[in-house]
């Protein structure tokens, strides 16, 4: 680019930025606010996920969020599987039997319940989408399985750029961890008709879902002294329970970051060497010697 | 191109099959011997790259197909399916997921490379014309493709952009009808799109293949836009130079394509698109793929139905006719100092109309986006109108010249700085 085209794609970029900087007020993120950032075990290029925080998590979804949300996509047997909460095979099978599955039609062509069995998926808390607005005031809680992929904030720009450097792509947990300890009073003027809640997080700030973590609710592992070895608050149980979700939403996320990094170090490595047989084979031109 | 053909067969039965079907003489011919210009860039790389990512996304999608169910009750599951049970399942997908959105960067960047050297115009008007159908076919097949695994945005998608075709005049409504196979998007609707997204990529190939054929008859441009005029000077032969120097190009847009798939896979994506399609509940922000953004932000510039799809449509079918718009002679950007500011201009109006088709539709948005919409179309009056009264700078005698004195000296006899139209 010659200087002055420079000049001129530099004006208008300007034009263009302020025009979006004037309209941007109009429709700014209405009243959402945007979730703080956590740190999270399983984020960046190395991500793993903390295999004890899953078994925590686990726990508090298995004893919290399982009595109105489903989880159908996730089996006994991804319990078990390597880069996931990794319970042992017998546990899960244990696990599993504690459940109990509709089957059948059996020979007498009935349907029957059997105890469940590592392959089966988590039985939902309802038969069916209407059953479960029903009990739940008319509100439909989503399944549990792919929810933190299913939900994000708007970045805006110029953060949605740098998050392609920095790797930011947790915004569905983040959100879903603000959102679980977002409750709160509602500001005066805001009158809550039965059934809903209030949450600083939740676009619209009203949702069906009552505050469902509190400190203590759920029992944690306890160390040799007795005592737990991570708090058991609704914030701890909280960030817990989105690790979980986000293993549930993504179970190949250790294996894809892995074969991740091999691929990139192929592929540098044989950029690399490509480069130099480049250079080598221009090097020599045919007709009037050698070029650059 | 080159004249005669140098490909001589050496054993018996080489010589036997060049007689009855000279299929490797062909390939000599046009990937081995096929001269190049020596003076091409790392852009025209892009060319053998857009065709890597044809076949990926081919390969990936034919396994893909084994594992999918095209129905309205199974297509979110199966997805996950693919995602959760499928050994290398979620590779598969997000190959092919962000694949999609790979080739469209690729294409628009080698679309801005024509644009910038001049490679629409003569003798290369029919080779720019099938860029252009390619270009077309890929949109229908993308828009297709991403309805598939019957998200939110799939569903919402589909039901607004087969909606657009309601704006035509008497025949409208029966043409949505027809695209829907009934009377709302819906399983028929799912089950054509996924037998229309599976057969519109062989046809990308076979234009592809015209649009290669063009390319070898009349010769790569090339930085200066100067014809080939000595092949023995200006030109190297395809295998080693271009073909070591495509496939580092290549391997370097891998990185790219493997930085997506393997860190951030759902970033190019819309995270309503893993809540399963439910026509009962439209999403707050239906926002198409990114790399249809720009003609999202010329359709709702326009505040009447019909007229948004027009101008859409034919900021599109615009390009065709570049090659008989633009008015300048010279080929190359690089000698163009008036037309060349109106290029990047042109650029950021692009990347500007995509920031806008994100947002919502309203307040200064849409202002924003009319004024951006007259700048998109204004760049192809311009062309026509500065090719009339600029004075190009001289241009190199020939591509070796330009080589071997360095790209700034010039041949300054070579050319008088004369305006250079057509007219």
């Amino acid at each position: 680019m010659s200087k002055m085209s420079l000049r001129l794609s530099v004006a208008a970029m300007a034009a263009g930025l302020s025009i979006a900087a004037f309209t941007g007020p109009a429709s700014a993120a209405g009243d959402r606010i945007n979730p703080p950032r956590e740190t999270w075990s399983f984020s960046g290029p190395f991500g793993k996920f903390d295999r004890a925080q899953l078994q925590r998590g686990f726990k508090v979804a298995k004893e919290v969020c399982a009595s109105c949300h489903a989880m159908s996509m996730v089996r006994f047997r991804n319990l078990s599987q390597p880069g996931g909460p990794e319970f042992t095979a017998s546990q899960v099978q244990a696990l599993a039997a504690t459940y109990q599955i509709k089957d059948g039609p059996n020979e007498q062509g009935e349907m029957f319940e059997r105890p469940g069995r590592p392959a089966d998926a988590f039985p939902s808390p309802f038969p069916n989408e209407m059953a479960a607005r029903a009990a739940n005031g008319g509100a439909y809680p989503p399944d549990l399985s792919m929810l933190a992929k299913a939900r994000t904030y708007e970045r805006g720009f110029p953060w949605f750029v740098f998050d392609i450097f920095t790797q930011y792509q947790e915004q569905g947990p983040d959100y879903v961890k603000a959102l679980l300890t977002g409750y709160t009073e509602p500001p005066a003027g805001t009158t809550l008709l039965p059934g809903q809640n209030y949450n600083t997080y939740m676009p619209g700030h009203l949702l069906a879902m009552p505050n469902p973590l509190n400190d203590g609710q759920v029992e944690y592992p306890k160390g040799p002294d007795g005592t737990a070895q991570v708090p058991e608050t609704a914030a701890q149980y909280a960030k817990d329970v989105t690790a979980f979700m986000v293993w549930a939403a993504e179970p190949h996320l250790e294996a894809r970051k892995r074969l991740g990094l091999q691929v990139m170090l192929f592929l540098m490595i044989f950029a690399g060497l490509l480069y130099y047989t480049k250079k080598k084979v221009w090097s020599r031109m045919p007709g009037q010697g050698a070029a650059h | 191109m080159s004249g005669h053909s140098t490909y001589q067969p050496k054993t018996g039965i080489e010589r036997w099959l060049d007689a009855r079907l000279p299929i490797v003489r062909l390939t000599h011919d046009s990937a081995v011997s096929y001269p190049v210009p020596r003076n091409l860039n790392y852009l025209w790389t892009f060319g053998g790259i857009l065709v890597f990512m044809l076949v990926a996304q081919i390969i990936t999608g034919i396994v893909l197909t084994m594992h999918y169910t095209p129905n309205a009750a199974m297509a979110f599951n199966s997805v996950e399916h693919i995602m959760r049970d499928v050994n290398y399942g979620w590779l598969l997908r997000y190959l092919h997921a962000n694949g999609a959105s790979m080739f469209f960067i690729a294409v628009y960047i080698h679309m801005f490379r024509g644009l910038y050297y001049g490679s629409y115009k003569a003798p290369r008007e029919v080779l720019w014309i099938l860029g252009v159908v390619i270009f077309l076919l890929m949109m229908a097949t993308a828009f297709m493709g991403y309805v598939l695994p019957w998200g939110q945005m799939s569903f919402w998608g589909a039901t607004v952009i087969t909606n657009l075709f309601s704006a035509i005049p008497v025949v409208g409504e029966t043409i949505v009808t027809f695209l829907w196979g009934g009377y709302s998007v819906d399983n028929p609707t799912l089950n054509r799109f996924f037998a229309l997204h599976y057969l519109l990529p062989f046809m990308i190939f076979g234009v592809v293949v015209l649009h290669i054929w063009a390319l070898h008859h009349v010769g790569q441009n090339n930085p200066t836009g100067v014809e080939v005029k000595d092949y023995a000077k200006d030109t190297v032969p395809f295998t080693p130079y271009a073909t070591v120097k495509d496939v580092f190009g290549m391997v370097c847009f891998m990185i790219l394509f493997a930085y997506f798939v393997f860190y951030q896979p759902n970033y190019l994506g819309h995270a309503d698109n893993y809540i399963p399609a439910n026509p009962a509940a439209t999403p707050a922000h239906i926002v198409p793929e990114w790399y249809f953004l720009p003609f999202y932000a010329i359709l709702r510039a326009i505040p009447d139905k019909l007229g948004g799809v027009i101008a859409m449509g034919s900021a599109i079918v615009v390009l065709a006719f570049l090659p008989w718009l633009d008015t300048s002679k010279v080929k190359s950007m690089t000698y163009r100092p008036i037309a060349r500011q109106f290029f990047w201009a042109f650029v950021i109006v692009c990347i500007g109309l995509g920031y806008l088709g994100a947002m919502p539709a309203e307040g200064g948005y849409v202002i924003a986006s009319q004024i951006f919409t007259v700048l998109y179309f204004g760049y192809f009056v311009a062309l026509a109108v500065i090719g009339i009264f600029e004075r190009p700078a001289p241009l190199p005698t020939s591509i070796a010249d330009s080589v071997l004195s360095g790209s700034g000296a010039r041949i300054a006899a070579a050319t008088a700085a004369e305006p250079q139209s057509k007219g």
